[in-house]
């Protein structure tokens, strides 16, 4: 089963184990994860899905479309070169995931 | 494939408060549990307005109730997404039933509330039309609206359908796969949106449009008109200044049964439809409101604080009328926004409400509306504005409409062009200027013109 780990700002961390094909968002979203606020529900419009990928995890990850990319320069806490929309990330059967979510989303 | 939303729902009742009696029976049904908030309304705003309560720390119970027999879902994919199949219904839960349940949130579905009997402590009863009792200390209505219906001849024909729940948009895809012509009635975003969906589906929409342009009440002049150029260009048939005097029946005939077969306009035309799709708008659910004496007025009257006129209820979203919370906007102006963006936003005043704490309502309104390709996203309110400015990248497909007033950047309606739309979301948050002079240059990032006014 696919697990997210989602680090806060602070540095607490909550593991959540996910279903294959749903968004790091929906997994985020549905267990309540505090630091993902999702307005739109995963539609590319609202930037509020923000994480921060950890550097080895990235390459286990779809590329980014030019869509996410322009959204990720309106975020409440500015991208790195790290930065993803989580709705746009696809959990895969054994994917491992460490996020950090941002300070902010809004 | 599709799967009723119902189908994956069977363990979502385990939590309802024990307020069963034995049907029949004669005796005065037992005292149900009385909670410590009951919010009639289980969709964006009702959910958004229980998981909120949670992260502030209000530690009583909680009676999330909605008149559906789905667990809380997300509304804005039944036209997109959801239509085409390209989500799966369990994509479009909100939270897990863990989650409720972790949360001392106990869901009930399915529960039609009639009638309330409340005190002047904001505490009472509710009674659904199946008999059963809530009792509460506290009430919130996030019952948001219905949509409004088209009654000419025929519009109870088979066929004729609308779309703002899940059930709606169940009943479009059962008969979609049969049909050919789609007459979609309504140029605002649910018929643009559910007419592109369709017509990626392979049917023949046409869009009626009564006014003479599209999305009348939400966007200015330029980007109706260039949504109309698109649609049209995507092949979409879009008539303006066209409205429905009545739907014909097919073979059998209305009182044999027979379903749509036609739309006849104020000319005579006939357009075939084996669908008609109705958007032309929702009406606030205001009925309990009414029912319990308070203010209503274009939706249940409210205060900067989510609370009616009782001064212990509190109403939220789509229902709720309140005073406009856009910095800058005149003394006593009220407002009514359809939204999800103002479902959570209001849902968080009335948390804070709740807990005994006066925040004032943040953030800027903001819209989105995905048709076709063409991915509008609208940052502020445009009421009042004396200027536009165009921003045209035909190459890249990008447009945007920089509203102003007085010089002061107000809102933008922006088709496929985040960046502009993020720019005045955060300009407007922060009381910054886009000045209009600069912003003409489609190349120049709004961003790096943006000033402290």
């Amino acid at each position: 089963m696919p697990t997210v780990h989602f680090t806060d700002a602070e540095g607490a961390v909550r593991d959540v184990q996910g279903n294959p094909g749903d968004s790091v968002m929906e997994t985020a979203v549905r267990n309540g994860v505090p630091g993902i606020v999702a307005e739109c529900g995963g539609s590319l419009s609202c930037a509020t899905c923000h994480v921060f990928v950890r550097e080895d995890c990235l390459s286990q990850l779809p590329p980014m479309a030019d869509m996410e990319d322009e959204m990720l320069y309106g975020t409440a806490v500015d991208r790195e070169d790290n930065s993803r929309l989580s709705c746009q990330l696809r959990l895969t059967d054994e994917l491992e995931l460490f996020v950090t979510t941002p300070e902010t989303q809004v | 494939m599709v799967t009723h939303l119902a189908a994956a729902e069977q363990t979502a009742t385990e939590h309802v408060p024990a307020t069963q009696t034995a049907a029949g029976a004669a005796t005065q049904p037992e005292s149900p549990t009385r909670t410590g908030l009951l919010i009639i309304g289980a969709s964006q705003s009702g959910v958004q307005l229980a998981v909120s309560l949670r992260a502030l720390g209000f530690d009583e119970h909680i009676t999330l109730l909605g008149d559906e027999d789905h667990r809380p879902y997300q509304r804005p994919a039944l036209s997109k997404e959801f239509l085409q199949g390209t989500v799966e219904s369990e994509s479009l839960i909100f939270r897990s039933n863990e989650y409720w349940a972790e949360h001392n949130v106990d869901l009930v579905k399915g529960e039609y509330i009639v009638r309330i009997d409340k005190e002047a402590d904001g505490s009472g009863v509710a009674h659904s039309s199946s008999g059963k009792q809530f009792p509460f200390k506290r009430l919130a209505l996030t019952v948001g609206a219905r949509a409004r219906k088209l009654e000419i001849e025929g519009g109870d024909l088979d066929g004729v359908l609308y779309l703002r729940n899940a059930d709606d948009a169940l009943a479009l895809k059962a008969r979609v796969g049969d049909a050919q012509d789609v007459v979609v009635i309504g140029g605002g975003f649910i018929g643009l949106e559910a007419a592109s969906s369709l017509q990626k589906m392979g049917k023949n929409v046409t869009v009626l449009e009564f006014g003479p342009r599209l999305v009348g009440r939400a966007v200015g002049e330029e980007t109706a008109d260039y949504f109309l150029q698109a649609h049209r260009s995507r092949g979409l048939d879009i008539r303006l200044n066209t409205s429905a005097t009545r739907f014909t029946a097919g073979a059998g005939g209305a009182d044999d049964g027979g379903a749509v077969a036609g739309v006849e306009l104020q000319d005579g035309t006939v357009l075939p439809a084996q669908i008609v799709l109705v958007g032309i708008g929702v009406i606030p659910n205001t009925q309990l409101a009414e029912q319990l004496g308070l203010s209503v007025d274009n939706g249940i009257v409210v205060d900067r604080f989510a609370l009616a006129s009782d001064g212990t209820t509190v109403a939220i979203g789509d229902c709720a009328n309140m005073p406009n919370p856009v910095p800058g906007s005149a003394p006593g102006e009220r407002i009514r926004l359809e939204s999800v963006n103002n479902a959570i936003e209001h849902a968080k005043v009335a948390a804070y409400s709740l807990t005994g704490r006066r925040e004032e309502y943040a953030g800027i309104p903001w819209f989105w509306s995905n048709q076709a390709d063409l991915k509008l996203q609208i940052a502020g309110l445009c009421n009042g504005y004396d200027q536009t400015v165009l921003r045209r990248d035909e190459e890249r497909g990008k447009f945007s409409v920089l509203y102003y007033r007085q010089g002061q950047i107000i809102a933008a309606d922006c088709v496929n062009a985040p960046l502009d739309f993020m720019a005045v979301k955060n300009a407007l948050a922060k009381g910054q200027n886009i000045p209009a002079e600069a912003a003409a240059d489609p190349a120049t990032p709004l961003k790096t013109i943006t000033t402290d006014s």
